[in-house]
């Protein structure tokens, strides 16, 4: 999977990619694991808030109110932000980003940039850009960072490098640090990565990041981490360029109250992140002198115009959904084929192609209903899956499956064509059925897609009598 | 069971699907008919009662949504109506009876599954697990990951087979561990998930729904 794009535009189909991801028995011990660490974290924070479900809650009204009323907030965001210091840009799309954010690192006078929270510049591939104008970019974000010098990609939106291990993070620093004798303590490998990036941070003038939340009330832009790299590339360079989609918006300062709360427990499972940093506009002798941000919309807009699609929006990028999911636990992250993976990436990614792509992610989920249950937004996304599945058969039109689901719905709406079905279907199944050394009959083989079914299980053949069939001879009250 | 607790039991005839198979899978046109022929069928009963948790969660989370969609007023308020009165077996025996014994005798070694949608969609908690605690002759045995899907998830299961396939490795793996002779549940589907495998590996272990076993007696069969 190494350096195979994330795009779903041209990434195979999810039940492909799947297949090949697990075939990768490290990657699946390494999800498991990671998942495993920080869903048992999580639980623990959780678990000592009492009142957790009314911040969910909290976390879902603000979040719903602000997409209610987005252009509102983001014309607010504008003008504050502006007030400030900073320079708002607008961006339509991917191309418009990536050219707005491409000129101003040119015009900063620099031909590097040092980069943090780099998720949204995953989704518009903005490194892929910035290298074609001859920018080189550096990750700073220790996952990212492992992700960049792996010629990687990332399998998770908090923890992008959850699929590697410790063994594997030193080889890649090994080979591209140069550190032939480094060794794999958790120190030594975060003392290279902070010798190789502390030379970046003092050489390079411009910054480029992205943004966790972005405050209409004051024009601040709020970014939460551990590591302190963020803090480095926020206050170092002489411009900084923020990139933040316009879902990132909340409407007062207060807010945070709630929304830093449900973050950092729901995504790394701390009481609160090590590192928060917000920062409004430019001060003189302090920081960076210049300051942009773009504002992207990318699809957001179609989102927000679909009334059962748009709660997709409230997402405040915790991984929570990723982490709980059972179908991620199996595959990680790269099988999604888009920088946003597990539930929120089978519900975000169909929708930002405007569902001409990733037509098979809305039904990579069993519907288990983890990802609901830990949302701290409550994003009910098996919902929004089902919406999309709907989506995806109005536009697929007619086919096998249709034509059978069709007949299915016929034989449903009559009580005499559902009897004369379940007699056909012993008929029809009769000769796949097999005895069992218990004298019980069984199918070991079904055709077509059925198939899938019997890769590794049998099927119970229909009763000799069926249900209705008993009840209906036994008379009242079993007499 | 319920006639052994004195209840008059009921089967419309009529009755065929709730629709949820077409409902989650994307077929929403399908699945809006069933409503008002689910409503039809069961409107004249004083509880409903269905050995399933997902479909009473496809009931209960989808139905009235359904009705305002289609828009027909009678309907609306023939659902909003009906949904109250209609309960997942073991809820209708833990909330709406009261009851945890009844009566029942299962001498075997079991263990519990708790199906996703009893136990996020209707908060089933430990009411089926209570129900058999007091199953006279039972070794019930608790399960590795309770919370854990068994990968079924309707179309799922072919759609995307290598995952599901997988899921329920882990799941019937958690099964064989318990060393139970019968896994139980409140759904079928999830039953008929588990068994699949428990079959094809040749474990012997068998897989009985939660009513299978409240309805045994001793000196019975």
């Amino acid at each position: 999977m190494s350096g195979a794009v994330l795009d779903p535009t041209t990434s195979p189909a999810f039940p492909m990619a799947a297949k090949a991801a697990m075939g990768d028995t490290q990657l699946r011990k390494n999800v498991r694991h990671a998942t495993e660490v920080i869903q048992a974290k999580r639980a623990r924070v959780v678990g000592e808030m009492p009142d957790w479900q009314q911040l969910r809650e909290a976390g879902k009204q603000i979040r719903q109110h602000t997409m209610e009323n987005l252009d509102f907030y983001l014309e607010e965001f504008e003008q504050n932000c502006t007030r400030a210091g900073g320079v708002v840009h607008w961006a339509r799309d991917a191309a418009e980003a990536r050219q707005i954010v491409a000129e101003l690192v040119k015009a900063s006078g620099s031909d590097e940039v040092i980069k943090i929270k780099s998720m949204t510049t995953e989704e518009i591939h903005l490194n892929d850009a910035l290298e074609a104008a001859g920018i080189r970019a550096y990750e700073t974000d220790l996952a990212e960072l492992i992700i960049q010098l792996g010629q990687d990609q990332p399998s998770h939106i908090v923890v992008p490098a959850l699929h590697k291990n410790r063994q594997q993070i030193r080889e890649i620093f090994q080979r591209e640090m140069n550190l032939p004798e480094l060794g794999e303590k958790p120190e030594d490998l975060a003392d290279a990565a902070r010798q190789f990036l502390r030379e970046k941070f003092l050489r390079v003038k411009t910054g480029v990041s992205g943004a966790n939340f972005l405050i209409a009330e004051t024009g601040g832009v709020c970014i939460v981490e551990s590591e302190g790299n963020g803090r480095m590339c926020l206050t170092l360079p002489e411009t900084l360029i923020t990139i933040a989609g316009i879902d990132k918006v909340l409407p007062r300062y207060q807010d945070l109250e709630v929304v830093l709360q449900l973050l950092p427990r729901s995504a790394t499972g701390e009481r609160m992140n090590p590192y928060n940093s917000i920062w409004t506009g430019v001060r003189e002798g302090d920081g960076p002198q210049v300051f942009h941000v773009v504002l992207m919309d990318n699809a957001r807009t179609e989102i927000l115009a679909d009334e059962e699609g748009r709660q997709t929006l409230n997402c405040i990028r915790c991984g929570a959904c990723q982490n709980a999911c059972p179908v991620y636990r199996q595959t990680g992250g790269h099988a999604y084929g888009s920088v946003y993976a597990g539930p929120i990436g089978a519900i975000l990614t169909p929708q930002l192609q405007e569902m001409h792509h990733a037509q098979s992610l809305p039904y990579a989920s069993s519907l288990c209903g983890a990802c609901y249950e830990v949302c701290p937004v409550k994003i009910n996304i098996p919902e929004v899956l089902i919406h999309l599945r709907n989506k995806v058969v109005k536009q697929n039109g007619l086919n096998t499956e249709s034509l059978a689901m069709k007949t299915m719905g016929m034989i449903f709406r009559s009580e005499a064509r559902f009897r004369a079905a379940q007699r056909l279907g012993r008929m029809a199944e009769a000769p796949l059925v097999r005895k069992d050394g218990q004298g019980e009959g069984w199918i070991g083989w079904l055709p077509g897609m059925l198939g899938g079914w019997t890769q590794v299980r049998d099927l119970q053949a229909m009763p000799k009598e069926t249900f209705r069939e008993w009840w209906e001879s036994r008379g009242k009250n079993g007499n | 069971m319920l006639e052994r607790l004195g209840h008059t039991v009921e089967f419309p005839a009529g009755q065929t699907c709730c629709g949820q198979m077409h409902w989650n899978t994307g077929y929403q046109a399908e699945a809006l008919p069933l409503v008002a022929r689910f409503v039809e069928q069961f409107k004249g009963a004083e509880a409903v009662v269905v050995p399933s948790s997902s479909c009473v969660a496809m009931i209960r989370d989808h139905y009235p949504k359904m009705a305002a969609e289609i828009g027909d007023a009678r309907l609306i308020a023939a659902v909003e109506a009906l949904v109250p009165r209609v309960f997942e077996f073991s809820e209708f025996l833990t909330k709406r009876l009261g009851l945890e014994d009844v009566g029942a005798y299962y001498p075997h070694r079991v263990t519990y599954h708790a199906s996703c949608h009893g136990l996020r969609n209707l908060g089933l908690g430990d009411g089926p697990q209570r129900l058999l605690k007091a199953v006279r002759g039972i070794d019930l045995v608790e399960i590795e990951g309770l919370e854990q899907c068994c990968g079924f998830g309707g179309t799922f299961a072919v759609k995307n087979a290598e995952v599901s396939s997988a899921m329920l490795a882990e799941k019937t793996t958690a099964v064989l561990n318990t060393g139970a002779e019968a896994c139980t549940a409140c759904d079928n589907s999830c039953l008929m998930h588990i068994q699949g495998a428990l079959h094809r590996q040749r474990t012997g272990v068998k897989t009985v729904h939660l009513a299978e076993i409240l309805a045994g007696e001793e000196g019975a069969r």
